[in-house]
């Protein structure tokens, strides 16, 4: 079926920033408008349950005014709409106190390409997904099984102009295909993304999570305790994904950031190195940040040793040093984060980790991980969907899932073997290119009932 | 406007072939600020209208939404919709069944006193830099923070079989927060709730209300004494829980199990499952004989997050026993859900976080009812345990048997006295077990309606505000000061 309900084009997004732009009668202007269409196919109990479409539009301007900014939205595109959201932005930014920190919007800025549309994915129909669901469905079926899920494809694209003359345009499609196989007793999940949805195999991913269900069943309950731990790259994304914000400049000015203190000193493994780098071919994303400053790629962490942080150029003002691309839309008070983490990865696989385990737990999915202390990064959460116990080099079958109380930091540092760097999909943070990670003495503090 | 784009999309969808259609236009207003260490934060203002419709059509579900508000863009839509339930059909196992709902005409809108869009940006600025100054004359203070939210949803409902239903919801909120960093920790206190405070259905009389700058010497010197206070012990304990705490540990222990589309399995690839499989219904006793829990979006249960006329398929707004003397007795449900398990009626709890989502099961005002307890008599009839109040972390596994929450602070209390702080104060349990070991909860003049503004559930995922009346309640044998365990 032909897209009927089309997101708007790019030169319709022009248009409507360059309408803001003069109608404004702000000392300076920053329009930023995005157009997305969206669809995602559920489902559950081997059916689809839920099956959703979305076009949206929506227009950001922020106004300066006598050193004092603000900043209003709207989706409607009525010229009257038009003039009241700029006036919006300026009546707000009147009212408020002057900002000291308020810096002269940019000029015209550069950017690195970076290719992340693909038409195949854009074109994708609500038939292409219920064929695939379909497939899996019955392939769930067929193995007694239940299969839930999602299958979602969609395209965005965004202009930001200002009235100093920056113009920047970014187009990016997305697919994602996420399944939970259910058994009586146990389950198994698989999930991955990608701009191009020829990278995505549902097919392949239920049959992970199929494996991962029956292999698991019949879970018996083990003790609590420290264990050397096997995680998958979207388990160790979901944990190192509440650090992210710790490398941001603002968040160590406020004394906020575990690396207070710090910085410089050896606080992870040797074999820990991260960057942030929006250029890498398996990440997503612009390549400017929120006030089209472009995206620099950072050594965050070096063999252990944490570096650098990111800045927005506020921050980067306030600290006497350079910014990094990586802001966040002003008015806000957060400043800046690091948003296209990438790990050095290492050469070990899975099966080996296990092979080289005596004794030891083998985790597919985290749920409901929240932080307990934010210095020592002491995270809490869950296991899921697959979790077993590891004996003797093999797989000794499934157990009932665990609590853990675990550090990040001490997580980091405990890591005796990496598997190569892919871009992973989990729940609590966004995508990034992690490794699966063998850690010694993961904490887990209690067991639950399944 | 709003009834002639709901009537072109359900006339649309029906001549394509939908044999039950529904409609929401939704003209959402949306005001933000925050402020940090004495400068604005985030100032926002925002604006969203568009269309959602959802069709069954060839037996299955299909949903489309835009803001393409032209003849032609509402048209597209609603054939867009029937084309994806067409597409739904193809992985269909039988048709979707819904229980009956009479059609509904009618207009509401929420009691309010104070419009918070009319209350100049200034004034709002000035009383959350007012706050944020009292609490940085604190020594130790080194972020403080104070944030407002308000919301206006205006919304009409309408339904290919006679509904027409138009309501408008204010919602306001707002909350101040200490942090204070020194050695190796980092500690923090909110008034009048973390995650931004108390939010209600309601105008800018709650912000009013609040007192933020008269308690802001207070969350600042709790936040800083927390540095030196005890450690929270190790071990089986009894505890009191304050009632804001006590609304969250209802959220997650009771309120996301109670959701029928848990139960049944739609939502088992992200938000999870559910303990409560539908054989429990009335057999299974989940708390102590004290513990009566109710759904209650009426507005007679007070202003809430969960307060409505009609839900967002629309079903009116009813009060659902959840827990009854102990004994489990409800569940959350929609139309689909109700059909499913063989009760006649919905329960009312189909909710959308805006007109470009799919409406879903969502907590209304899942609320304790108030005991007989005063407080003092309640602190004075305890030997030996620890208050907890205000949560700083929550988490539980995706069948919502195991929980372990944080707070901000803790109180020791022996003999019947209230004594020392605690700090890092955190309990864990199964959740039947921790409601039935409840044997005392504080009367109505304990007892508040707390606002949860950021519930996430779905995919994609939709973020709903939820309603929690609690009074401070305790339970004997919680096993307390796991998190921090070495």
């Amino acid at each position: 079926m032909p897209n009927k309900n089309p997101k708007s084009t790019q030169a319709e997004l022009e248009r409507i920033a360059e309408r803001i732009l003069k109608l404004s009668e702000a000392d300076g202007t920053e329009v930023d408008v995005s157009s997305t269409t969206d669809a995602l196919t559920r489902f559950a109990n081997n059916t689809i349950h839920q099956n959703v479409a979305e076009r949206t539009l929506g227009i950001s301007v922020r106004a300066v005014v006598d050193g004092r900014t603000a900043r209003a939205g709207t989706n409607k595109t009525d010229d009257e709409s038009l003039r009241r959201v700029a006036a919006t932005a300026v009546s707000l930014a009147r009212n408020e106190p002057e900002n000291p920190d308020l810096l002269p919007m940019l000029k015209s800025e550069k950017y690195q390409k970076v290719a992340r549309y693909f038409a195949s994915t854009a074109g994708t129909t609500p038939e292409d997904r219920a064929r695939a669901v379909t497939r899996v469905c019955k392939m769930a079926d067929k193995q007694k099984q239940t299969a839930a899920g999602i299958f979602a494809s969609g395209s965005s694209q965004s202009v930001m102009a200002n009235s100093r003359g920056l113009f920047a345009h970014y187009e990016q499609t997305r697919s994602e295909f996420s399944v939970t196989i259910l058994e009586e007793n146990s389950s198994g999940w698989a999930k991955s993304n990608s701009p191009d949805i020829h990278k995505i195999d549902p097919g392949a991913l239920a049959e992970k999570a199929s494996r991962t269900a029956s292999d698991s069943r019949q879970p018996r309950e083990i003790s609590a305790g420290r264990y050397t731990t096997i995680l998958s790259p979207s388990a160790v994304l979901d944990l190192v994904g509440f650090l992210f914000y710790d490398f941001a400049g603002t968040a160590v000015l406020d004394k906020r950031s575990c690396l207070t203190g710090r910085m410089g000193k050896k606080v992870f493994g040797e074999n820990i190195t991260i960057w942030d780098d929006a250029y890498h071919p398996l990440q997503s994303g612009p390549p400017y940040d929120g006030e089209g400053l472009p995206r620099q790629k950072v050594l965050l962490v070096d063999r252990g040793v944490p570096k650098n942080l990111v800045y927005s150029r506020a921050t980067a003002k306030k600290m006497k040093t350079k910014p990094t691309g990586h802001g966040f839309s002003l008015p806000n008070e957060y400043g800046e984060a690091p948003m296209n983490l990438v790990f050095a990865g290492g050469d070990k696989s899975i099966d080996e980790m296990v092979r080289t385990t005596d004794r030891g737990i083998l985790v597919t999915r985290l749920w409901y991980i929240r932080e307990v202390d934010p210095y020592e990064k002491i995270l809490t959460g869950m296991t899921r969907d697959g979790t077993f116990l590891v004996e003797d080099g093999r797989i000794a079958g499934g157990i009932r899932n665990f609590r853990f109380n675990q550090s990040a930091i001490e997580m980091l540092a405990n890591v005796e073997m990496l598997g190569p760097a892919v871009r992973a999909a989990g729940e609590e943070s966004f995508e990034m290119v992690v490794p699966a990670m063998k850690i010694r003495d993961f904490h887990f503090s209690e067991v639950t009932k399944f | 406007m709003m009834r002639d784009w709901a009537n072109l999309a359900i006339e649309t969808a029906t001549r394509r072939g939908a044999s039950y259609a529904d409609v929401r236009v939704m003209d959402i207003r949306h005001r933000e600020i925050s402020t940090k260490n004495g400068e604005v934060g985030t100032l926002l203002e925002s604006e969203s209208l568009g269309i959602g419709i959802r069709v069954i059509a060839s037996g299955a579900w299909g949903f489309s939404s835009t803001d393409r508000l032209t003849r032609d863009g509402i048209q597209e839509c609603a054939a867009e919709a029937v084309a994806i339930a067409k597409a739904s059909a193809l992985a269909k196992r039988e048709n979707v069944a819904l229980v009956p709902e009479q059609a509904h005409v009618d207009t509401w809108q929420n009691p309010f006193l104070k419009d918070p869009f009319r209350i100049p940006v200034e004034q709002q600025i000035d009383l959350l830099l007012a706050a944020d100054k009292e609490m940085r004359r604190v020594k130790g203070v080194t972020v403080a923070e104070g944030s407002m939210s308000f919301r206006k949803i205006d919304q009409l409902f309408a339904s290919s079989t006679g509904s027409s239903i138009h309501q408008i919801k204010m919602q306001s909120g707002a909350g101040i927060v200490a942090t204070s960093f020194a050695g190796s920790e980092i500690q923090k206190r909110s008034y009048p709730n973390s995650f931004g405070g108390q939010h209600m259905l309601a105008g800018y009389e709650l912000i009013e209300s609040l007192d933020l700058v008269g308690n802001a010497p207070r969350m600042a010197e709790e936040c800083v004494a927390l540095h030196t206070a005890a450690q929270c012990p190790e071990g089986q304990k009894t505890i009191i829980l304050g009632s804001s705490q006590l609304g969250l540990q209802i959220h997650e222990s009771i309120g996301h199990p109670i959701e029928l589309d848990r139960v049944l399995g739609m939502e088992a690839n992200f938000a999870g499952m559910s303990f409560l499989t539908t054989e429990k219904l009335r057999h299974l006793k989940y708390g102590s004989d004290i513990v009566n829990v109710v759904a209650d979006a009426r507005l007679e249960h007070g202003p809430g997050l969960g307060t409505f006329a009609y839900d967002d398929e629309g079903v009116p707004a009813q009060c659902t026993p959840i827990i009854t003397n102990g004994l489990f007795t409800g569940y959350l449900s929609s139309r689909e859900t109700a059909a499913s398990i063989g009760e006649k009626r919905s329960g009312g709890t189909m909710r959308c976080e805006s007109w470009n989502r799919l409406p879903m099961i969502r907590m209304t005002n899942i609320s304790i009812n108030p005991g007989t307890w005063k407080y003092d008599d309640l602190i004075a009839d305890t030997d030996d345990a620890i208050l907890m109040e205000t949560n700083r972390s929550w988490s539980i596994d995706d069948k919502r048997y195991h929980f372990q929450f944080s707070t901000e602070i803790g109180w020791e209390i022996k003999g019947g006295k209230k004594g020392r702080m605690i700090k890092h104060p955190s309990y864990s349990g199964i959740t039947t077990e921790f409601w039935n070991s409840c044997d005392a909860i504080c009367s109505r003049d304990y007892w508040t309606l707390w606002g949860t503004p950021n519930c996430g559930k779905g995919q994609p995922q939709q973020v709903m505000g939820t309603g929690h009346g609690a009074s401070p309640a305790r339970f004997r044998n919680v096993k307390v000061g796991i998190a921090f365990a070495k």
